[in-house]
């Protein structure tokens, strides 16, 4: 079904797929001739082994695609739009300079094959970015190589398997905050772990006594996010901590809120054995409509002895790689990590420097408390616990009139926001978090403040309306159902 | 600092209004204990131009000029036009989060749909992911689900001469049941050894997992495989690391492939000391709902018109919890992007023609090279643009090691991986070598 042009405001363009313009033989690619002696696929590989052709793949211009995706991009919104309020997902600015220092040729174009003398900038790199990330995480000993957070999970609890393994243990499951991110099972389920699910107490924070009533010694480890997916800071993790060593279990921390914690506090200091990280939240790599991210692990040095190959370290002749280490629990990723996001987080880190580390989560945490102070009248907010970078409301006063979290999403598309993380955490029915960062002004803060007061206000004038929404997006509400009953996935002629 | 706005009267004014006197206030629910009062041991904070020259020093301590490599091995040197990047640097695609409010990313929405056609038609195959992180983890994943789909049977046999990281990968995250890993020998052509094949065939296996091509550069025939595969009731999973082959192969898909995956990375235009990456992964229609990853299907809008969402989400960690495909949740989007606008710049000719320029210059060194005393081909078996050389006069770790010392990487040492290949290099050659180096790399062997 190919869409009509031209645009639908004037600027903003439609286009149809690639696969729906171009014509045959025209070409969008500049190659060299061959200056080796020809030769015929057919007669080098045999019939079998050549196609006839790429069936289906465009024939376009240079100028053509430029201005496809040019279109597309226009059809996006990002952090460079706008306010993304997403909880627990920290969308702050990804500074200009990152994109700059990734491109630079010594970088871009090191193989990591070639001999570590050649490439002792990129080991230079990430070993200092590794000793960064240990003295904000109060750890010992760092992996870089996981690609995202639940990839660091997932070699997080590989450490831990490995080490209760190596101390002839083999326990059997790992517990699990209701509150918790759905990587934390999936990441425990896919490392051969049941998980065990321990209830979050009335005021939103993990009570000692309920890790105690799970804790066996068949408990691998306590996954927990601190401050936790309700934005509240786990106050009695010192406790939970030592029942939990006291069992001879470790203390996992997921590390996705740490930009409530940068400089202020460490997770190494509270009784956590391990943390990963996730470089596209606190550290300023962008999302990326959907990664590359990177998920780095930094553990106590009990844990080290098992982290993935190779580790990096320094001789007399320089730097490098370390693949002899008989307790690691091998690779669990090609190569050495999504190095390009670590070169943006080492210039973060370095632009940033101890001097303002701690403002970042000030900032953050001023933001998200200044954004619930402004709003706890209107939107229901279901702990009266104090919020750090991330405060939840759930849409418990505006179902009243017939609206609901998923509504006002919608609505706030229109309004020129993009809607907070909505539906998670679990515990909160119908949760609305948001997370500013500390990137976010004051001003786009009231903004975005004055847009969910103009929403209330709606639900009581124009509840209808809300079915609606969004309005003025570049696509009205799509159906989810459709796509999923009978899911097309690609494109075929004649769609 | 710039990217923080905040002024001393925002900073007093928004307490106010929250209704504490300090910031320090707000962080009153962290115990005392556990809070900060040193400055965190990280270096000096630095100005933009300071920033720059650091990291541009940094960069410069790579050596990445003046000498020729022929190092393939998984990581491929391709060039990307300079389009590519210009629509990477376009903030609404790389500042944009993951489209979970379809209605305003549909940028990023109708560019995976295109992401996912295109390598369902490079591949002939049904269905493609929006990515995996990588090849390696995406091996992986195939074994894993092929596992899940053949519910009465686990055992996974591995060829040998899949690549060694993503083999190392599998291994691990298999720790717990490396009993039902095997491998697979290789043979003189380089490819899966039959023979071997057969014997470890049965009604335990699961699937195998062979590469195509493969780590030797070698390609298989799958047409063959498929057959025997199947006719055991196992599945058939097809690895590579350099897609551009399919500019000229026919995807795993036409000989009945039932997962294909592995590393995209050519078609991103940099190598990047190996990440990101960009694992492609793609199975048959019927197999879908065991896929793992995120991936985007076409639907309509309130007003009919066609649009974008991602679907099949109760496959996923956000739904499902621990009974999710995979745990994985952020993926390679960008990376999916990067190849997307490439694979379009290419186009249906453009792709033929790359393939050729790089199986034309690799055979161009084959050809010379087996001229070379002392230097013979280590395999029979058709290959793209990798291929190994056994080198008798001298062992290979010597010759490479003089070669280093003329600017020359020649390829790599298997050595360490393959031990029973103790004088054998894996050389690489892509459209980025002249005539010229590659003869100047023959002379050196020669000498």
């Amino acid at each position: 079904m190919k869409q009509k042009t031209p645009g639908s405001t004037g600027i903003v363009m439609e286009e149809p797929l690639l696969f729906e313009q171009g014509s045959k033989g025209r070409i969008g690619y500049s190659l060299p001739a061959s200056d080796v002696p020809a030769m015929d696929p057919k007669t080098v590989l045999g019939q079998n082994l050549v196609r006839e052709d790429i069936e289906g793949f465009p024939e376009l211009s240079e100028g053509e695609v430029m201005r496809h995706f040019t279109r597309l991009s226009q059809w996006n919104y990002g952090v460079d739009t706008g306010f993304y309020p997403l909880g627990s997902c920290t969308m702050k600015y990804n500074p200009k300079i990152n994109e700059e220092t990734c491109r630079l040729r010594g970088f871009t174009n090191s193989h990591p094959g070639y001999p570590e003398d050649m490439v002792q900038g990129s080991l230079e790199l990430m070993a200092g970015l590794e000793a960064m990330l240990a003295e904000i995480a109060g750890m010992d000993a760092v992996t870089l190589q996981p690609a995202a957070g639940a990839h660091g999970e997932l070699t997080g609890l590989m450490l831990v398997r490995a080490c209760l393994a190596d101390r002839g243990q083999k326990r059997r499951k790992v517990l699990v905050p209701d509150s918790a991110h759905g990587t934390n099972p999936a990441s425990s389920a896919l490392c051969g772990y049941e998980i065990v699910e321990v209830k979050s107490g009335p005021d939103g924070y993990l009570l000692p006594e309920a890790v105690e009533a799970a804790m066996t010694e068949e408990v691998a480890a306590l996954m927990v996010t601190n401050p936790n997916t309700i934005g509240i800071f786990e106050r009695h993790i010192h406790e939970i901590a030592k029942i939990v060593h006291a069992k001879g279990g470790f203390m996992y921390a997921d590390g996705a809120n740490m930009n409530a914690l940068v400089g202020v506090a460490r997770p190494g200091d509270m009784g956590f054995d391990l943390i990963q990280y996730n470089l596209h939240k606190t550290f300023s790599t962008p999302h990326g409509g959907g990664g590359p991210g990177s998920g780095p692990v930094a553990v106590k040095s009990v844990l080290a002895p098992y982290l993935p190959v190779p580790r990096i370290v320094k001789k007399d002749e320089g730097w490098r790689f370390n693949w002899n280490e008989p307790k690691s629990i091998g690779k669990t990723k090609g190569f050495y990590g999504n190095f390009g996001i670590m070169v943006r987080a080492y210039t973060y880190l370095r632009e940033l420097g101890q001097e303002n580390i701690r403002k970042v989560s000030e900032m953050a945490v001023l933001n998200a408390n200044y954004v619930r102070s402004s709003l706890k009248e209107i939107y229901h907010l279901p702990y009266a616990t104090d919020s750090m970078h991330e405060v939840v409301f759930s849409d418990k006063f505006q179902q009243e009139r017939g609206v609901s979290t998923m509504d006002i999403a919608k609505r706030l598309l229109d309004l020129g926001f993009h809607a907070p993380t909505v539906y998670f955490p679990l515990v909160v029915h119908a949760a609305m978090m948001i997370e500013p960062t500390e990137t976010e002004s004051r001003e786009s803060c009231d903004s975005f403040i004055e847009a969910l007061k103009q929403i209330d206000a709606e639900t009581k004038e124009n509840a209808a309306a809300f079915h609606d929404y969004p309005q003025k997006a570049f696509r009205r509400r799509l159906d989810d159902t459709a796509a999923a009953r009978k899911p097309i996935l690609r494109w075929r002629p004649g769609m | 600092m710039r990217y923080i706005p905040h002024t001393e009267q925002d900073v007093r004014e928004m307490l106010d209004v929250i209704g504490v006197g300090s910031v320090a206030e707000l962080f009153r629910s962290i115990p005392e204990s556990f809070r900060l009062n040193r400055p965190l041991n990280l270096p000096n904070a630095l100005s933009e131009a300071e920033l720059f020259a650091e990291l541009r020093r940094l960069s410069e301590k790579n050596r990445v000029c003046g000498f020729t490599s022929f190092v393939g091995a998984g990581i491929y040197d391709h060039y990307a036009p300079a389009m590519v990047d210009h629509i990477l640097r376009r903030s609404e695609f790389y500042t944009a989060y993951t489209p979970y409010q379809p209605e305003v990313s549909q940028g990023t929405l109708q560019a995976l749909f295109e992401y996912q056609t295109l390598i369902s038609q490079l591949m002939e195959m049904d269905v493609t992911n929006a990515s995996m992180y990588d090849g390696a983890t995406g091996c992986t994943e195939a074994v894993l689900m092929a596992r899940r789909m053949q519910r009465k049977r686990s055992r996974v046999l591995m060829a040998r001469n899949v690549h060694p990281e993503f083999r190392r990968v599998t291994r691990t995250y298999m720790t717990n049941f490396l009993n039902e890993l095997d491998d697979v020998g290789f043979d003189a052509t380089g490819r899966l050894d039959r023979a071997d094949l057969a014997k470890k065939l049965n009604d335990e296996t699961a699937c195998v997992v062979v590469g195509h091509p493969n780590y030797f550069g070698v390609l298989e025939d799958l047409d063959e495989l498929a057959k025997i595969v199947h006719e055991a009731g196992a599945l058939l999973v097809v690895t590579f690391s350099e897609p551009v082959a399919y500019g000229i192969l026919p995807g795993p898909g036409r000989a009945g492939a039932d997962i294909v995956t592995g590393e995209g990375q050519s078609f991103l235009g940099a190598m990047n000391f190996g990440g990101p990456s960009l694992g492609i992964f793609c199975t048959r229609e019927a197999n879908v709902r065991q896929m793992p990853g995120r991936v985007c299907g076409v639907t309509t809008d309130a007003d009919g018109r066609r649009g974008f969402v991602l679907t099949l989400s109760t496959r996923e960690q956000h739904i499902r919890r621990e009974k999710a495909t995979s745990n994985i949740c952020t993926n390679q989007g960008l990376c999916a992007l990067s190849a997307t606008v490439f694979l379009a710049l290419m186009g249906r000719n453009g792709l033929r023609r790359l393939a050729e320029l790089n199986l034309a210059k690799a055979e161009y060194l084959k050809n010379e090279l087996k001229k070379v005393k002392g230097v013979e081909l280590a395999f029979s078996g058709p290959t793209f643009n990798e291929f190994v050389v056994k080198t008798s006069h001298k062992p290979a770790a010597d010759i490479r090691c003089d070669l280093y010392g003329k600017n020359l990487l020649a390829g790599v040492d298997l050595r360490e991986d393959y031990p029973e290949l103790g004088s054998h290099l894996l050389l690489c050659v892509t459209e980025s070598h002249s005539r010229r180096q590659i003869d100047e790399l023959v002379a050196a062997f020669a000498s």
